[in-house]
């Protein structure tokens, strides 16, 4: 069952000439984990703010075409409904802390009191959702006085304390090191496994190659490519449109021409995929 | 300008140690990216070299100023920084007038301002962007903002913190073709990142912290070898040298032609040493 719907998307933000998203199509299915790539101002973020409802619920403008989340038209609802499906991680965490609570733990609270959760569910979906983003020793921190890192991990902590159906996060793991990155993807694989429907926004091309299911690249609002990640990240198009690329990617296709790596193998994303048509049994 | 770090401690009110004694300089004209895991210190570290910070311990030189005598307005001058999130930094009307800050505050003259901003502006590929609101461009350009405004105060010393977060290929070569610009005209290019690929592509020495301390210290293909301490502060080596690593190549790479070569070089040794 298809829990994302989008058909033939067209939308424009306020007072701008050039849509943002242009004849769009995309369908995701339940516990399906989904990554957009493309270039800054291809059009990732208002996807991810499309699904998440807030175009054009926030942002106005002029949408065209169908957008359907979890059996429910954009258009003929209200944001304040849509949350309870869709919650959204923003990509500067620091846009998303409320503001209205002294401590992480208040803030992480903040949207299950919003919805009435009574205390007695709520204290164990807090420290359930604290330890697994990794942030139980900031409970008692003020949210705005976090490192880049430490914002990120409470920002998404907050949104999965809702347990939405869908899960849109715009580069959760910007200002994460390389482990905080693979602990945030692996809990963002975890909750698709589960069932959760993942969005994903995000540039670092190897560790979407290694974690999500399928792959949309964008291109000024249109969808350039959409397949699985060995297919879109080695696709020779990506380049031309300021798409990124592995770096694993790049060197197996210099090696092709070279002589170095097999033409017919495919090219590789990730560290694994290039030590083994590298390695010497097989060259 | 060099800046000398002495037994450099600092603790928050919090109580919280964020650097245990750190002792380094730092040669004018040095290209050094500083990295290590989230915490390690290192936005704490290069807050006192623009004295946004002052030691609990030790000292902290910038040419001949001692920072704790010295206010943040007149380390301005010598030490400018970029912040890692732009909108911290940004409220003027029009590009132009945020570029103009800076360098206006450091008291220049209005031609050398005109001068400066220019430039600035040039480098940053901000030109057609003059007029606009600086709230109106993307993420990705209100960073191009933020780094023309500090280069427009022409400082020898220059901090970008995390200038790659949240960039495409094309912005992240920018910013490194950025770097490589103001290096060659003899400033002090800083960098803290995460992004250790960029860190090997731009820069000449590295510096590794973790829980407060310097970690490792080394010229930069040197250093992008010492995966073990590396990881200690949870940072990878660069792609292209882990591909290296782990297929044995004799010599440490950290690009594609460096790699291809010496990858093809090991393939002709036949039979491999070990085995005649």
């Amino acid at each position: 069952m298809a829990v994302i719907e989008i058909r033939d998307l067209t939308y424009s933000y306020p007072l701008t000439e050039q849509p943002a998203l242009k004849h769009l199509n995309l369908q995701v299915e339940k516990g399906e984990f989904v990554a957009i790539v493309g270039p800054n101002g291809a059009g990732k973020s208002t996807l991810c703010y499309t699904i998440a409802g807030f175009v054009p619920h926030f942002f106005r403008g002029e949408l065209q075409g169908t957008v359907r989340v979890a059996g429910k038209d954009t258009q003929e609802s209200s944001l304040n409904q849509w949350v309870l499906n869709v919650g959204l991680v923003f990509q500067n965490p620091f846009n998303q802390i409320s503001g209205a609570k002294v401590t992480v733990y208040e803030e992480l609270a903040f949207g299950l009191e919003n919805l009435g959760v009574p205390r007695e569910e709520m204290v164990p979906r807090l420290e359930e959702v604290m330890q697994l983003t990794d942030i139980e020793d900031l409970a008692d921190r003020s949210p705005y006085a976090l490192s880049g890192g430490q914002q990120q991990r409470v920002a998404l902590a907050s949104i999965l304390v809702m347990q939405p159906q869908v899960l849109v996060l715009d580069e959760p793991t910007s200002q994460l090191d390389p482990i905080g990155t693979r602990e945030v993807f692996q809990v963002i694989k975890n909750m698709s496994a589960s069932g959760m429907t993942v969005v994903m926004a995000e540039h670092k091309v190897e560790w979407v190659a290694a974690f999500a299911d399928r792959v949309v690249a964008l291109s000024e609002g249109e969808t350039l490519l959409m397949g699985t990640p060995g297919e879109v990240l080695t696709d020779p198009e990506l380049p031309k449109h300021g798409v990124n690329v592995s770096r694993y990617t790049r060197v197996a296709r210099a090696a092709t021409a070279q002589g170095l790596w097999p033409q017919e193998r495919p090219l590789p994303v990730t560290l694994d995929e290039a030590l083994e048509g590298f390695s010497r049994e097989s060259a | 300008m060099r800046i000398e770090i002495q037994n450099l401690e600092f603790s928050y009110p919090s109580g919280v140690e964020a650097l245990r004694g750190l002792s380094f300089t730092i040669m004018p004209g040095e290209k050094l990216a500083i990295v290590g895991q989230n915490g390690a210190g290192k936005t704490t570290l290069v807050k006192h070299f623009n004295g946004l910070l002052k030691p609990t311990n030790g000292w902290v030189l910038v040419g001949d100023w001692d920072t704790r005598e010295h206010t943040v307005a007149k380390l301005a001058s010598r030490v400018g920084y970029v912040y890692q999130n732009p909108d911290e930094q940004l409220f003027s009307r029009t590009v132009e007038q945020e570029v103009a800050v800076g360098p206006k505050n450091l008291g220049y003259a209005q031609e050398r301002v005109q001068a400066l901003v220019a430039d600035a502006l040039a480098l940053t590929h901000l030109v057609d962007q003059r007029q606009t609101n600086p709230y109106d461009l993307s993420p990705t350009w209100r960073k191009m903002v933020a780094m023309a405004s500090i280069i427009a105060m022409d400082t020898p010393v220059i901090i970008f913190d995390e200038p790659t977060t949240g960039q495409d290929a094309n912005s992240v070569a920018r910013i490194g073709e950025i770097v490589d610009v103001l290096n060659r005209q003899g400033k002090t290019v800083i960098t803290i990142t995460h992004d250790i690929d960029f860190a090997a592509d731009h820069f000449e020495r590295l510096i590794a912290m973790g829980q407060g301390i310097v970690l490792l210290d080394s010229p930069m293909l040197e250093g992008i070898a010492q995966e073990k301490i590396l990881a200690a502060t949870y940072v990878d080596p660069p792609q292209i040298t882990r591909l290296g690593m782990r297929l044995g190549l004799p010599k440490i790479v950290k690009d594609t032609q460096a790699f291809l070569d010496t990858y093809r070089r090991t393939l002709s040794e036949d039979p491999p040493p070990n085995r005649a």
